[in-house]
């Protein structure tokens, strides 16, 4: 119980009349003050839903969820995931903050943008109306909006995607949160805007020291910014571990076509990018056996047919790198005709 | 935005200048001739003649048309310049020789029965309407939202003369709430409330149900659809209380476009509620106007209704487009 947040095998799932959807299964990671996690994954391989669930931004009559989440606040610990609605609502926009994929359609289209930082101000703290929004474009200035004061009265349409994206992350910091949430907060970005955003989520975090936790399909945008990276797939981590583990060391069949699949400056020569064939698994009724299997190029490799009749464990193949995969690390290397310590 | 309403204004003028032009000529295609109407039965040739030409119906369409609009501006005198001339000041919609009076002094009676039954109707349903529609949208699939889909269901599918029908049976003439005598008793609401009450309450509550349920349909849908947008999603994450979010966030955006048809359907009932007005018994500006069309053939009648009518509509377009742009900033035009 050290790491500001703890969660330990969160499930969430979803009844539907079609079965169980189990969006996120048995999923544990922590993060700290001052660290970057990544979740990296495929649409559908339950990286949001998780996080809504720390957040408590799910609809309790639409959702089973079990586990735990611990959040080490400084007046005790707290399970966000077993507290009261009303109690875990009081943390939203305080200790825990969240940013979302698309800034288009996340700000209220009738209420200018200092406005709604003000209203999530003003939720925590006593101040007049002009107190909130004095503090709306500090927080506008701060995120890198020019002329801040002159625009504190502007409406989100009258901003671009990525200021509108800014303008989010000012409303979600505006209480000094302790943990932010970055659901994809780049994809719906330019790349140039995309950098941008992610070195002002990075800047931030220094210097309030906070815990981020960064969702995204890029592995580009993790190499950029994460400290550890946890690989989804099918609604499970098949692979957790440092950045420099994940990206030279890669233990995960999964993780290693992710990384195959991107295009890099790098590599000469004109050479087709490498994809993962198939699609990603249903999440109702998932099949015995690894959820990847089916379009594993290693399953051969496995004696005895383990791959699709049983389902490996989250292992810890060398010290703080966890996989998810019957093959051992040398094996990995030999297959992958990778050097060892390749860096 | 001065500079936009001026614009709005001059093409409303345009549009009701057509709209009374096409009236006149759609009322010479009625194979119904207002001179020999008025006619008594020694009608000879030579009197439906001075009739036709004391109607003023003698000139041309168009010609009749302009003399109509200047009546509008400069008063209009009927007659051959004797002592029995008639005079209608401006604004002179015409003189209805079937009533033996200036148009613009029957409306003056019919528009303020019209205006009080539109306005209470038009308050009940906003208010029936919106908060069932809120209540239905925040006890989705239980037993208050089956309620007021039954009430949706009910209300839509009943027509006001059905509805009318049964208030007037069951209110007036089973459980003698209303004196059936003073029934459609014009009662000027400022002087006499109760009074007005009494007459105006049951109609307006028949043209409320039927609007009340569309109203309600409408909200709740509305409401239970901006619950998924992505920035009621953001008001929760920042850690407001549902309530605050329900009525700063979903409100705001769902109650947006209500303004729109409220506007349009306000507007609409101005030019008279023909079936509410015939069942009560009132005589607004529909039973004004139904009677001029199917009886008598009035066409100076025809005319002012159909105008103003036409006007309300027209202008209360404008309005509900201003307003829009003070509800949505989106809409403004910098």
């Amino acid at each position: 119980m050290s790491k500001f947040l703890e969660v330990k095998n969160l499930s969430v799932s979803f009844p539907t009349e079609d079965g169980l959807v189990k969006a996120s299964n048995d999923v544990s990671y922590s993060v700290d003050l001052g660290e970057t996690l990544a979740i990296v994954g495929e649409s559908g391989s339950g990286k949001s839903v998780s996080n809504l669930a720390i957040m408590g931004l799910h609809n309790p009559t639409m959702t089973q969820i079990s586990g735990s989440a611990w959040l080490n606040l400084p007046d005790g610990p707290i399970d966000v995931i077993s507290a009261p609605a009303e109690k875990v609502r009081r943390l939203r926009g305080k200790v825990m903050s969240m940013i979302f994929q698309d800034p288009m359609s996340a700000l209220h289209p009738y209420y200018s943008v200092g406005n709604q930082i003000a209203e999530a101000w003003s939720l925590y703290n006593d101040g007049s109306k002009r107190d909130g929004m004095a503090r709306a474009a500090e927080m506008l200035d701060l995120v890198g909006i020019p002329s801040a004061k002159d625009r504190v009265k502007d409406f989100p349409h009258q901003f671009s995607g990525g200021m509108r994206q800014r303008v989010m992350i000012a409303m979600a910091l505006v209480n000094n949160p302790s943990l932010l949430i970055a659901d994809e907060p780049t994809t719906a970005l330019d790349v140039t805007v995309q950098s941008q955003i992610l070195k002002l989520i990075q800047e931030i975090q220094k210097e309030f020291n906070m815990a981020v936790i960064l969702i995204t399909h890029d592995l580009g945008v993790v190499a950029e910014v994460a400290d550890k990276v946890c690989v989804m797939y099918g609604g499970k981590i098949v692979e957790n571990a440092g950045i420099d583990e994940i990206f030279y060391r890669s233990q995960h069949p999964y993780t290693i076509g992710l990384l195959d699949s991107i295009p890099r400056v790098d590599k000469l020569g004109s050479h087709r990018l490498k994809a993962i064939p198939g699609q990603p698994p249903s999440l109702i009724g998932l099949p015995t056996g690894c959820a990847f299997a089916p379009r594993c190029e290693f399953v051969s490799q496995v004696a005895g047919s383990l791959c699709t009749t049983q389902n490996p464990d989250l292992s810890e193949k060398t010290t703080g790198h966890f996989s998810r995969c019957f093959l051992e690390p040398e094996q990995i290397v030999t297959l992958t005709g990778r050097k060892a310590s390749a860096k | 935005m001065l500079k936009y309403i001026s614009r709005r204004l001059l093409y409303t003028v345009i549009l009701l200048l057509l709209v009374s032009l096409s009236i006149f000529y759609i009322f010479d295609l009625i194979p119904v001739d207002p001179a020999r109407l008025v006619c008594s039965k020694s009608c000879t040739t030579a009197l439906v003649e001075a009739n036709r030409h004391r109607l003023g119906l003698d000139v041309s369409v168009l010609e009749q048309w302009w003399r109509f609009i200047q009546g509008l501006f400069q008063g209009r005198t009927y007659g051959e310049g004797g002592i029995k001339d008639i005079y209608c000041g401006a604004p002179s919609f015409g003189y209805s020789f079937n009533r033996h009076a200036c148009v613009s002094t029957i409306m003056a009676e019919a528009f303020p029965i019209t205006l009080s039954l539109t306005i209470g109707a038009f308050i009940m349903w906003l208010s029936i309407g919106i908060s069932l529609g809120i209540l239905a949208a925040r006890k989705k699939g239980k037993f208050a939202d089956r309620a007021s889909t039954a009430f949706v269901l009910i209300g839509t599918s009943l027509p006001t003369f059905i509805t009318g029908i049964m208030v007037v049976l069951f209110i007036v003439l089973k459980f003698h709430l209303v004196n059936p005598l003073e029934l459609g008793d014009w009662q000027n609401p400022f002087t006499n409330p109760l009074g007005w009450l009494r007459t105006f309450f049951f109609p307006c509550a028949t043209l409320a149900i039927a609007y009340a349920a569309t109203y309600t349909r409408f909200t709740r849908s509305n409401i239970l659809e901006i619950s998924t947008e992505d920035y009621i999603r953001t008001a929760r994450a920042k850690g407001l209380s549902e309530k605050v979010i329900l009525r700063k966030h979903t409100l705001r955006a769902a109650l947006a476009p209500i303004v729109t048809i409220a506007g349009l359907d306000f507007a609409g009932l101005l030019g008279g509620a023909i079936i509410t007005e015939g069942i009560f018994g009132l005589s607004g500006l529909g039973k004004l106007s139904i009677k001029a069309v199917t009886q008598t053939y009035d066409l100076p009648i025809i005319v002012a209704t159909t105008l103003v009518g036409s006007a309300f509509v027209v202008i209360m377009n404008l309005i509900v487009d201003v307003a829009y742009a003070y509800i949505d900033p989106r809409v403004r035009t910098t």
